[in-house]
C-alpha cells in the first residue's frame, strides 16, 4: 500500500491570516435541548433505572418472535430488522424514518417488552467516557483491518 | 433464534452477511466534520464494512433557533442527513464512523451527534482550510478530542506541517496528519490516530501522582 503524498508534508492552508476566531463561536444559544430519553414509554414505569438516552448507536435487539399480530406496519418491520443486533442509525436507514421518529417508536417498543436496548447514553454525561481497556481493544481491531 | 426471512423475501433490514453478532454490545462512535468536498463521504465509505448508509433528522425552526438560522431563508424545517458506516472489531464491540454534511452550517444542532462521540477527525482541504474552522470550533466548545487529517489532492499546495498548524491555530497536543480519504488503509490510519490520541490521553490521566503509592 502507498502512502498518500506528502504524509508529512501536508500543504499550505490557503488564507493563513484567516484566523478561527474570525469565524465566531457562541451558536451554543441555538442549542436545541430535547434529548431523546428513555423514560420507559408514556406510561413511565416507575421504580426504573436512571433515564437513558437513545443513541444513534444504541443497538436494538428484537426479544418477540413471531411479530405479535395487530402491530403497526413501521414497528412489525422494525421487529423483523433487529432480529440481529441493529444500531438505531442502521434502523434509521432501513427503514426510512427520521432518527426523532424512530426514537419515539424505539420508547414504546422498549417499554411493551418488545426490544432490549444495548449501550443507551446517560443522560447526564456529554462526553464519552471509554474505558482504557475498551480503547485498546478498538486499536488492535482496526489494526487488523 | 427462529429465521423467517422466506416468508419475507426483501424485508427492510440488513443483508445476512451485514448482520452483527448476537453478542454486540457495545457501540461507539466516531464523527468526521469538515467542509463541503473535504472528502468525509469518501473516508467513511472506505473503512465501512457495509455499503454506506444516510439516516436523517428533521428540525424545526424552533429547535434551532430562529437567529441561527437567519442566513438559511425562510424555511421553518430543514433536514439534515448524515452518511455513515460500521466497523465490526470483535464479538461485542462495533464502530460506527458518522460524516457530517459540510454543505450545512447547522449540522451539530442535530442534538445527539457529537454526545457521547469518542472523538472527532476534522478533514481539512489545504486548498480551503477555513472551511472546517466552525467544525473546529464547535468540537472545542464541546470538549470533544479529535485529529486533524489534511486530505491531499492532486493539486493540494505542499507546506510544513508547522505552518498548517499555525494556520488551523492548533495546539501542539493535537495529532495532525496527512491521508487520502479513498484509501482504506490511509482512511483507518487516520482513525487509528485518533484512537491512540485517546488512550494516550486516558493513561496519561491514569498514570499520574497517585497519593497512595507516596513514601
Ligand atoms: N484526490 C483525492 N480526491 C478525493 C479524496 N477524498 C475525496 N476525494 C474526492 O473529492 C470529492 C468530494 O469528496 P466527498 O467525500 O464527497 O466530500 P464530503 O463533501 O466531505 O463528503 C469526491 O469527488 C471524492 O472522490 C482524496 O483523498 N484525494
Ligand atoms: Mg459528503
Amino acid at each position: 500500500m502507498t502512502e498518500p503524498d506528502g504524509r508529512d508534508d501536508p500543504g499550505e492552508a490557503a488564507h493563513p491570516e484567516a484566523g478561527r476566531a474570525a469565524t465566531g463561536r457562541g451558536t451554543r444559544n441555538g442549542r436545541p435541548v430535547p434529548l431523546y430519553v428513555v423514560t420507559g414509554g408514556r406510561s413511565g414505569t416507575p421504580g426504573r433505572r436512571d433515564p437513558l438516552v437513545l443513541d444513534l448507536v444504541t443497538l436494538v435487539v428484537t426479544r418477540t418472535s413471531p411479530v405479535p399480530p395487530g402491530m403497526p406496519p413501521e414497528a412489525a418491520a422494525l421487529l423483523r430488522a433487529c432480529r440481529y443486533p441493529l444500531s438505531a442509525a442502521e434502523i434509521s436507514a432501513h427503514l426510512a424514518l427520521p432518527f426523532g421518529v424512530l426514537t419515539v417508536l424505539l420508547a414504546d417498543l422498549e417499554a411493551d417488552g418488545h426490544v432490549e436496548l444495548r449501550q443507551t447514553r446517560d443522560a447526564e454525561r456529554d462526553a464519552a467516557d471509554t474505558d482504557i481497556e475498551t480503547l485498546k481493544a478498538l486499536i488492535d481491531g482496526l489494526q487488523r483491518l | 433464534m427462529v429465521c423467517n426471512d422466506s416468508e419475507h423475501p426483501a424485508p427492510p433490514g440488513p443483508r445476512v452477511e451485514d448482520r452483527l453478532p448476537e453478542s454486540a454490545e457495545r457501540s461507539l462512535k466516531i464523527v468526521v466534520v469538515g467542509g463541503f468536498g473535504a472528502g468525509k463521504t469518501t473516508l467513511v465509505g472506505s473503512v465501512s464494512e457495509i455499503r454506506p448508509l444516510t439516516t436523517e433528522e428533521t428540525m424545526t425552526r424552533d429547535s434551532v433557533g430562529v437567529d441561527d438560522l437567519a442566513g438559511v431563508g425562510d424555511k421553518t424545517e430543514t433536514t439534515v442527513a448524515m452518511d455513515f458506516g460500521r466497523i465490526t472489531i470483535d464479538r461485542r464491540l462495533v464502530l460506527y464512523l458518522f460524516g457530517t454534511p459540510g454543505q450545512q452550517r447547522f449540522w451539530f444542532l442535530w442534538n445527539g451527534i457529537l454526545e457521547g462521540a469518542l472523538g472527532a477527525v476534522v478533514l481539512a482541504d489545504s486548498r480551503r482550510l477555513a472551511d472546517c474552522f466552525p467544525s473546529m470550533d464547535r468540537l472545542e466548545e464541546d470538549g470533544i478530542p479529535f485529529v486533524v487529517a489534511v486530505n491531499v489532492f492532486p493539486d493540494s499546495p505542499t507546506h510544513p506541517p508547522d505552518e498548517l498548524r499555525a494556520a488551523l491555530d492548533l495546539p501542539d497536543h493535537v495529532p495532525l496528519v496527512a491521508c487520502d480519504a479513498r484509501l482504506r488503509a490511509s482512511g483507518r490510519d487516520v482513525l487509528l490516530t485518533l484512537l491512540r490520541h485517546l488512550y494516550d490521553s486516558a493513561t496519561t490521566a491514569v498514570s499520574a501522582p497517585d497519593p497512595s503509592e507516596a513514601p
